[in-house]
This record gives structure tokens, C-alpha cells and sequence, in this order.
């Protein structure tokens, strides 16, 4: 569902991601791992076409489309959501309002008909319930208040009221206890991978820490080092980062390439 | 009363310049939604400001003796008058020689209901997708809720409707010029008490040339049963628009009352000077609510409205209460000051404004709170938005009488600045004669930030309805004092006069 081939991209004109490619088939938790400034953050705004990111090169393809050819709300309406580490406060606008005008801007694009406020509502309750999120929360306004674990928590809420075909979630886990970090996994496997649903949703799971992927098992786990894709394994491949760190397995990778 | 009103002089004004290189950067902007010129047949007052012309007006309207003797005194007022530069606004010297001062539609007639309006009328309202009829719809749908429609068009009414149902219930809600005929004794009583005569340039013009407008009056203990709500716009070619209007709540009773306007495109500057008076006395409470759509001139900052205003409240009894709610969006210039004068013991007065600048708007606005009764309160909430090259200022005046003990006064200003090319500016004058005065001030500036932005467009709306959401939110505590006819339009006119802003 998603092919990055060879992807280049610069941010005030300092490149960042130096020919990366991956694939994510539907089904797949893909997990990307890796040191501070490797390029993280950056592939995830790319995908999701912030403005002050530039593509020098490569190619996206997201559902048969090329994505780098559409703006952020079409990517958005065709499917693509962006977990963000830091997720922006709006204030005077609820959640509720928020999320109904972003569904059916979203619904309109692919040419669907709006969903009336009462279907709407009964779509937040149903979703907010997996995250263990009540109504008198989503009334509040966008993130304005939230602890950063209701940020967080917020954030899977909205995934599961635009249900997306693929997440590229960016360090979902960071600033969470050990509790809210269950929550949030747990709610992540619920929205992308119902149990007994159909597994035609992708997970793109950016993170430093194995914790998360204790609960959200990954089918494949990357290394993201200097703008690259260094090695890609099985989930063992998480449990050896943490064991030996970064280093050991960069060194190793960049030893097998010389 | 006048000498004491009058907002002090800002020595920092200055006028923003316009150069030719900015007007065609911002030529790519929003276009006017509402910029089309309905042809209706137009009597006209010869051009030019005499005291005939101030006779012609009078004699059109077939007004008595004493109507165009107060019309006269005011116009030689005028004529030993300066007009004030203190606003940080800036306009070409207007020519009052080389303007028309009375137009009115020829086709002039009583109406049974709103089937009867003149079809040109009835298309102009549909176009602006203010028809009445979905006014009495919309009642229909919400229940016992009725609004009441007297439409002024191009400076006289055309139509009255649901005029019975005020009748019964004691509420005069008439034009001014009917008034002036069939209740002398209440316009003679209040006419010039809240504003008076020689208050300021502006005012004092509209005292002699004023077109026409609404008469509100509303009895002791009465509770107007429906929202009365009018219609303003400018049709006529260099015409200026004078309205007047007079609010007169009578011990205990209520009345809420919206305005709305919007006017068609042209190149031509036109001159708005309204007036407005509201009178509350003990118990009573006016809330006074007005979404402001006239053009603002085009993305180059030719043409457009200039807006010049004065309205004002009385709170004279004790516990009474008189709120403006105002969403200004339109006109190319805005010289507007909404005030409460508030006399009673525990009167209150409340502001509630969202002013909307774009292109090269001009808008200096915001409020004047007199407090003379002891115990008396105001509330000040304003959110001002600049977009392109335009300019907001807000400018208030909290004053303290030295007998009012125990006032109290809270102040919130907002600005919003969407681009890096526009401003933003506050002017609070803070007055306080009583060492007991409770005074807050707040303040911030901020900006759509690209955060915002991206994080709105990520979930699923345009750049457009990004910024409309960002900027409904921002003023939210606003809008939500809005009565729900006027909440909806309200919304939807903060998005249109903020197209092609971003990007």
C-alpha cells in the first residue's frame, strides 16, 4: 500500500533523508528504529506533506497514487494519517467540531455524503470507549489543557474516527507512563488490526523504544540511520537494538557494507 | 453629557500609506461574494450638502415643523465642525460637496406581507441568501421563535412584517421616519439624549441628513416576543447611507435586536455615517447584535465603504443592562465605537466584537465604557483578525466616575495576524477618578501558526477551512453571544472575507 523508493528530501536546506525505501504491505506493523537526527521525524512530515520539507528526489506511492503529487488534505482523504509527536493545541474549537469537519472534508473529497451530527457523535463515543476516553473530553477544545498523555491518547481517538487505510505514528509513545502506554498500544491494535477484521491496514510505527512494540507486535523492524534504511529484520531485530544499542548494529551494518 | 463623551485624541495616529507595488501583490486575493448592482429605479436629492438639501430630505419625508428644525440646527452645528484624524485609519479627503444625500426607491408602498415585495427587492435578498421568507421558515422549525424583518432598503422601508404580533404585545417597532409621525412625543423624548447633537463630525451629519432607520419601543415589563432584526443596504450609486435608530426599553422589559448588511460592488467610495441610540432604564436589558458585510473595496483597495459610526447606550436605571455584540467583516474603512454609558446603580454594559480585516481594510474599533452608577460593570471581549495588508486597531475607553464606588471592569483584546504584511494594534485608555475601581486588562497577539495548519490540512481540510476553523475557534467567545440566526452567518462571513489570505 506503501512503496518509498529512493527518497531524498531536505529541510532548510540541509538534507536529511538520503535514499530511503520501504514498503508496507496491508496487514503489516512495520516499525522504523533509530538515533536522534536520523531522519525520523522528517520522513513522517514528507509523508505527510509539510510545508518546509522538500523532495529532491525518489518516489512515494501510496494506493496506487503518487502521494508526493497531492496536497496534505487529499493524502489525508485518501487515507494517510499522521500520528504527531507533538500534537497542536486549537483553542476555541472542539474536538467534536474538529473531528466532524475533518471526517467529512475528508468524506467529501472521495465524494461521500457528510455523516449528520448524530451519526457522528455515535462514531466518537464508539471510538473514544477503546481509549478509555469519555465525551465531557472530546467537547474540549483540540489538545488545549491536555496532559501530554491525553495528547497522545487524543491523537489514537481521531485515528479511530477517520480510520485511515495506513498510520505513520511518530514517537506515539513518548511521554507516556507505562499505563497510558498499554492504552494507547492496545488502542492502536483495536483501530488497525481488529481482532477477526479484515487486515488490509498498514502501521508505519516510528519509536526509540522497545516497550511499545511489547504491546503492538511489528511484522518488520527498520533501522533508520543517516537518512537510510540500514537493516531490516523481524521483530528480534527491536529486542537486539535494545540489548546492544544503536552502535553495535550501525558498526556491524556499515562493517558488511565495506 | 457630549463633552464628557467624546473619545480622547491619539496623538500616535498615522495614516498607512498604500503603494502601488502592494496593490498588486494582494491582486490575486478574494473577490467580494456580494458585488452586483440590482436595477431599481432611484429618486434622488440633487448633489451636495446646502440647507436645501437638509429642506428636500425633510420636506421627501413630509416631516413637521419641529423635525426639520432640529435637522437644521444640526447641519449649522456641522457646518462649524471639523472632521476628527485621530483614527488610525486613512482615506482620501472625502468631497461632502460631490455626494448625494437622500435616494430613495420610487416604487413606494404599503405592503400587506412579503408576496408583495417588489420583485428586483425580493431577488436582492435571495441573492444575498437573506430571504425573509427563510426567516419565518427558520421560526417555523425552531418553535415559538420569530423574527421580525422591517427592511430597509436603500434608505426608506419597504416591508414590515409580523407587525401585529408586537402590537399586541405593547412593542412599537417601526422606521423612524413613521415614528417621527406617529409617536412625536417618544422621538422628541429621546432623539438626540444618548448621542447628542453635536457629539461629533459624523453624528452630527447624520442628525441633519439622516435617511431613515428604526424605531424601537419596547413598554414597562414587556418582554419583546421575537428577535427584531433589520436589513441594511446601500443600492444607489455615490449615495450616503444615514441611518438612524432609537432603542427605548421602558422599565423591566427586554429586547434583543439584529442587524445585519451587506452592499453591492463598485468603484466608488460611499459614506456610511449611522447613528444609534439605545435608552434602558430600570431592569431593562438591549442586546444589540450587528453582522457588518459591507464591501470592503476590491484586493487592490479601490472602492469600498467607509464606515463611520457612533453608537450608543444608555444604562440609566439601576440593574439594567445593555450588550453590543458586533462581527465587523465588510466596509474599507471602520470608525466604530460602540458605547455604554452606564448611569444606574449595578448597571451592566457588555462588548463583545470580532472585527475582520483583508486586502487593505482599515478598522479602528472598540468601545467606551462610561461608569458613573456605583456598583456598575462592563465586560470587554475583542478579537480582532488582520489578513493581507490591512490594519485592526482596537481602541477602548474604560472611564471611572469619581462617585462610582465599587465598579468593576474586565478587559480581553485579542489580535490574530494571518501573513506577516498586516497589523495589528491596541489603544486601551484606562480612566479611573475612584481609587475602588476593579480594572483587568489583558492582551495577546498571536498568529496562525504553520503547526496549526498543517495539523488541521493532516486530518482533512483544505488550506481554506484550516484557517476558518483556526479563526472560529479564535473568536469563539464571541460568536457563541450571537443569536443562532446570526452565529451560523456570522461563521460563514468570517471564511468568506478571509479567501485567498493563505498561501
Amino acid at each position: 500500500m506503501l512503496k518509498i523508493e529512493n527518497l531524498h528530501a531536505e529541510t532548510a536546506g540541509k538534507a536529511i533523508l538520503k535514499g530511503l525505501s520501504l514498503e508496507i504491505r496491508p496487514g503489516q506493523v512495520h516499525a522504523i528504529m533509530g538515533p536522534n537526527g536520523a531522519g525520523k521525524s522528517t520522513l513522517a512530515n514528507v509523508l505527510g506533506g509539510k510545508p518546509g520539507y522538500e523532495v529532491t528526489g525518489g518516489s512515494v506511492e501510496f494506493m496506487g497514487q503518487d502521494l508526493l503529487d497531492l496536497d496534505p488534505h487529499e493524502r489525508a482523504a485518501a487515507g494517510l494519517f499522521l500520528g504527531f509527536q507533538y500534537p497542536v493545541e486549537i483553542p476555541g474549537v472542539s474536538n467534536v467540531q474538529f473531528l466532524r469537519e475533518a471526517l467529512n472534508a475528508q468524506r467529501k473529497v472521495r465524494g461521500e455524503e457528510p455523516l449528520s451530527g448524530g451519526e457522528f457523535l455515535k462514531l466518537a463515543k464508539e471510538k473514544a470507549g477503546l481509549l478509555g476516553m469519555d465525551m465531557d473530553m472530546l467537547k474540549r477544545h483540540v489538545n488545549v489543557g491536555f496532559s501530554g498523555g491525553e495528547k497522545k491518547r487524543a491523537e489514537m481517538v481521531q485515528m479511530g474516527i477517520l480510520a485511515p487505510s495506513l498510520a505513520v505514528l511518530d514517537e506515539t509513545d513518548s511521554g507516556l507512563d507505562i499505563d497510558a502506554l498499554r492504552v494507547v498500544g492496545e488502542g492502536i491494535n483495536a483501530i488497525m488490526r481488529p481482532q477477526g477484521g479484515a487486515a488490509d491496514k498498514g502501521v508505519l510505527l516510528i519509536t526509540h523504544y522497545q516497550r511499545l512494540l511489547d504491546v503492538v507486535k511489528p511484522d518488520l523492524v527498520s533501522v533508520l540511520a543517516d537518512g537510510r534504511i540500514i537493516e531490516t529484520g523481524g521483530p528480534e531485530l527491536a529486542l537486539r537494538l535494545e540489548n546492544e544499542g544503536y552502535d553495535a548494529v550501525m558498526a556491524e551494518n556499515l562493517g558488511a557494507a565495506a | 453629557m457630549s463633552d464628557n463623551l467624546d473619545i480622547q485624541e491619539n496623538p500616535l495616529s498615522d495614516a498607512p500609506e498604500m503603494d502601488a507595488e502592494a496593490k498588486e501583490a494582494a491582486a490575486n486575493a478574494a473577490e467580494y461574494e456580494h458585488g452586483w448592482s440590482a436595477e431599481i429605479d432611484t429618486e434622488f436629492a440633487e448633489k451636495g450638502l446646502t440647507e436645501d438639501t437638509v429642506r428636500f430630505i425633510s420636506g421627501k419625508k413630509g416631516e413637521p415643523e419641529w423635525m426639520l428644525d432640529w435637522r437644521l440646527k444640526a447641519f449649522r452645528l456641522w457646518e462649524q465642525m471639523e472632521e476628527p484624524d485621530w483614527a488610525k485609519v486613512g482615506y482620501p479627503k472625502i468631497d461632502y460637496q460631490d455626494a448625494y444625500y437622500y435616494a430613495a426607491p420610487t416604487k413606494k408602498v404599503e405592503l400587506d406581507s412579503l408576496d408583495d415585495l417588489d420583485p428586483d427587492i425580493k431577488a436582492v435578498y435571495d441573492k444575498l441568501g437573506i430571504p425573509l421568507g427563510e426567516q419565518e421558515v427558520l421560526a417555523g422549525v425552531k418553535g415559538a421563535k420569530k423574527v421580525a424583518v422591517d427592511a430597509v432598503f436603500d434608505s426608506v422601508s419597504v416591508a414590515t412584517t409580523f407587525r401585529e404580533e408586537l402590537k399586541k404585545a405593547g412593542v412599537i417597532f417601526l422606521s423612524i421616519s413613521e415614528a417621527i409621525k406617529e409617536h412625536p412625543e417618544l422621538v422628541k423624548k429621546w432623539l438626540g439624549k444618548v448621542v447628542p447633537q453635536r457629539d461629533n463630525y459624523f453624528a452630527t451629519l447624520n442628525c441633519a441628513v439622516f435617511s431613515d432607520g428604526t424605531f424601537v419601543y419596547v413598554p414597562e415589563g414587556v418582554r419583546c416576543p421575537m428577535e427584531l432584526s433589520t436589513y441594511f443596504r446601500i443600492n444607489a450609486e455615490n449615495t450616503g447611507q444615514f441611518e438612524r435608530t432609537l432603542i427605548i426599553a421602558e422599565k423591566g422589559s427586554y429586547v434583543s435586536y439584529l442587524e445585519g448588511c451587506t452592499a453591492p460592488m463598485r468603484d466608488e467610495n460611499q459614506l456610511h455615517a449611522a447613528v444609534v441610540e439605545l435608552v434602558a432604564m430600570e431592569d431593562a436589558e438591549i442586546k444589540y447584535s450587528t453582522v457588518q458585510n459591507w464591501y470592503p473595496g476590491n484586493s487592490e483597495g479601490v472602492g469600498g465603504i467607509y464606515n463611520f459610526v457612533t453608537k450608543r447606550g444608555l444604562c440609566q436605571g439601576d440593574r439594567s443592562k445593555i450588550r453590543w455584540t458586533q462581527v465587523e467583516t465588510g466596509s474599507a474603512v471602520t470608525w466604530k465605537y460602540p458605547s455604554c454609558v452606564l448611569n444606574g446603580e449595578d448597571s451592566v454594559g457588555e462588548f463583545y466584537s470580532v472585527a475582520v480585516t483583508n486586502n487593505f481594510q482599515q478598522a479602528d474599533t472598540g468601545t467606551k465604557m462610561i461608569h458613573n452608577g456605583k456598583g456598575s460593570r462592563s465586560t470587554i471581549i475583542s478579537k480582532g483578525i488582520s489578513a493581507g495588508k490591512s490594519n485592526n486597531t482596537y481602541r477602548g475607553l474604560v472611564r471611572v466616575g469619581p462617585n462610582a464606588d465599587g465598579v468593576r471592569n474586565f478587559t480581553q483584546c485579542d489580535s490574530l495576524l494571518l501573513g506577516d504584511e498586516c497589523g495589528a494594534h491596541t489603544v486601551p485608555y484606562i480612566e479611573v477618578k475612584n481609587p475602588g475601581a476593579q480594572i483587568e486588562h489583558e492582551a495577546t497577539t498571536s498568529k496562525i501558526s504553520e503547526e496549526q495548519m498543517f495539523y488541521a490540512q493532516q486530518r482533512g481540510l483544505d488550506e481554506e477551512e484550516a484557517v476558518a476553523l483556526i479563526v472560529n475557534g479564535f473568536a469563539k467567545d464571541v460568536l457563541k453571544e450571537l443569536p443562532m440566526e446570526f452565529a451560523v452567518e456570522a461563521q460563514k462571513l468570517l471564511a468568506i472575507s478571509l479567501e485567498g489570505s493563505v498561501g
